[in-house]
């Protein structure tokens, strides 16, 4: 760090620390000497396992984000949540139906929405979360998949929901269903996949897995590509 | 001749989920009659059984989002006019008891604006009405003039629960003795039914964790409608319609001798009689099956 390094002040649970200006709430915590074993994972936004609340100074609005995507600002108030006890019903998939019926048995509280659209307000994928889960009530599934497919389950909307909604599990279910029932099949896919089950791919990746590494080298850069 | 009628529409979950087959009914009998329903853009839910106690505002939040949805199509141009149109009955009592609420009491129209900050504000400009109250005299000619099927044979109950009439102010017609379905009944050419139990209570929300008080009410219901000639029922409410309709399955268990009798949407004899395809009628989604009646009375 150079002498003109400027820093700024966050509290970490009320305690002040100073820390690198431009440093992200993750990498503000470990900067001012905390280990995170939860509450961070990928530090590339992809993840979600590293959901923060921050206040700013001079606001009232306790706010949501990705402790890895989110840079501090001075007198910053910053928490990291290290897990999301949410409700996460087992269910079968072979045994339910792509219909609002569906999250009547598993998510009910989805029902109790109350259109308040604090979900969306604290997803920091920007996710229209309110309008995912009242598309679960009109029993839209592929709406509601295609709405909630950036989600990163990180949490922050089942945290903040007045409705006690589990929005970030819902829509998981809402993708499962999507993908098996609803999604254009791909017949190629069905073809390549038998020919893996019978074997057809077996010698010849015996072969790659036993080859002198110069010669598969060259295999690989002198493969044939296609575009199609 | 008045001109055709474009109009904001409102579906409701139900709608999109167990009663399809009033949705089609309604939207495909209505082209016949110049009436366009134009779904409006991200509509949430209608904020059904709304709490009525003074302090719990966050109840209305959803009604007042859609009546912005409908000032937002006025604003634009892509509706003329400050009507929203509902089929089911729920949804508009309780998205015209919201809109009222905050048109009457402005402190609470402006704790609800505040709270939705993200959204322009609801000015209370919109008209929450019922598909019925478009039924004037101009309206019930163009049902008759369309009727290439006649109802004559079909002696028709109609019934009106709670929600299109009470409370008084909320109501479309006089609760003690509504008339709108009849006229309809009317100009479909049918035989409307004189009956007590037309606004009688079919259980509501009972019918979740206290069926057996349904099953009672619906049998009440059903056994008044018969006993006064009636071959069927017609509602728009679909929890009316889930209770007078569906429940018949436990009446039928607890009492062997009941007579089954089919329930409609009132959209869906407006499309048999018009001569509608039988997909657009949506029969296959009544839990009676009507279709030995109707094929009896020569109209499938």
């Amino acid at each position: 760090m150079s002498d003109t390094q400027k820093m700024v002040k966050v509290y970490v649970m009320g305690e002040a620390y100073m820390v690198p200006e431009g440093s992200t709430i993750v990498g503000a915590f470990e900067y001012a000497g905390f280990q995170l074993k939860r509450g961070v994972g990928c530090r590339e936004g992809f993840c979600g396992a590293c959901a923060t609340v921050y206040r700013e100074k001079g606001d009232y609005k306790l706010k949501g984000g990705l402790g890895c995507q989110t840079v501090v600002t001075d007198e910053m108030y910053i928490a990291q949540i290290p897990f999301v006890p949410a409700d996460k019903p087992i269910y079968d998939m072979d045994e339910i139906t792509p219909d609002a019926g569906t999250f009547m048995n598993l998510y009910p509280s989805v029902f109790r929405c109350v259109s308040c659209n604090t979900c969306t307000k604290a997803c920091p994928q920007d996710i229209q979360v309110m309008d995912y889960i009242q598309a679960i009530i009109k029993g839209d599934i592929a709406e509601a998949a295609n709405l909630s497919f950036d989600c990163i389950r990180c949490g922050l909307c089942a945290l903040r929901c007045p409705a006690e909604i589990v929005q970030f599990n819902a829509a998981i279910l809402a993708q499962r269903l999507y993908g098996k029932y609803i999604a254009p099949k791909s017949p190629e896919l069905e073809v390549r996949a038998n020919e893996i089950i019978e074997g057809k791919y077996v010698k010849e990746l015996e072969e790659l897995a036993t080859m002198e590494k110069q010669k598969l080298v060259d295999k690989y850069y002198n493969r044939e590509i296609k575009i199609s | 001749m008045k001109e055709n009628i474009k109009i904001p529409y409102f579906p409701g979950c139900t709608l999109k989920t167990k009663a399809k087959n009033f949705e089609v009914s309604a939207i495909e009998a209505s082209k016949m009659i110049g009436i366009e329903l134009t779904e409006i853009p991200k509509w949430n839910c209608c904020g059904v059984v709304s709490s009525l106690s003074t302090d719990d505002l966050m109840k209305h939040i959803a009604p007042v989002r859609n009546l912005i949805r409908v000032q937002e199509m006025n604003d634009s141009g892509q509706a003329n006019g400050n009507r929203l149109l509902t089929l089911c009955s729920m949804c508009f009592n309780s998205m015209k008891r919201t809109n009222q609420r905050v048109k009457n009491k402005p402190e609470d129209m402006k704790s609800i604006n505040d709270f939705m900050y993200l959204e322009k504000d609801y000015l209370g400009g919109v008209e929450v009405i019922h598909y019925f109250e478009l039924l004037d005299e101009e309206i019930l000619g163009r049902i008759k003039e369309k009727s290439v099927k006649s109802l004559k044979d079909l002696k028709i109950a109609p019934y009106y629960g709670c929600m299109l009439l009470r409370p008084k102010d909320i109501g479309i017609d006089n609760p003690e003795e509504p008339s709108v379905m009849e006229n309809l009944i009317s100009s479909l050419g049918g035989k409307p039914v004189k009956w007590d139990a037309k606004s009688r209570c079919c259980g509501s929300y009972h019918t979740v964790n206290n069926k057996d008080i349904v099953i009672n009410l619906a049998k009440g219901i059903i056994e008044n409608a018969r006993k006064s000639g009636a071959d069927t029922i017609i509602t728009s409410c679909p929890l009316c319609a889930f209770n007078l309709d569906n429940r018949q399955k436990e009446i039928i268990k607890k009492d062997h001798g009941f007579r089954t009798m089919p329930v409609f949407y009132f959209s869906q004899l407006m499309a048999v009689a018009f001569g509608l395809k039988e997909e657009f009628i949506g029969l296959d989604g009544n839990y009676i099956d009507p279709k030995p009646l109707l094929k009896e009375k020569k109209l499938i």
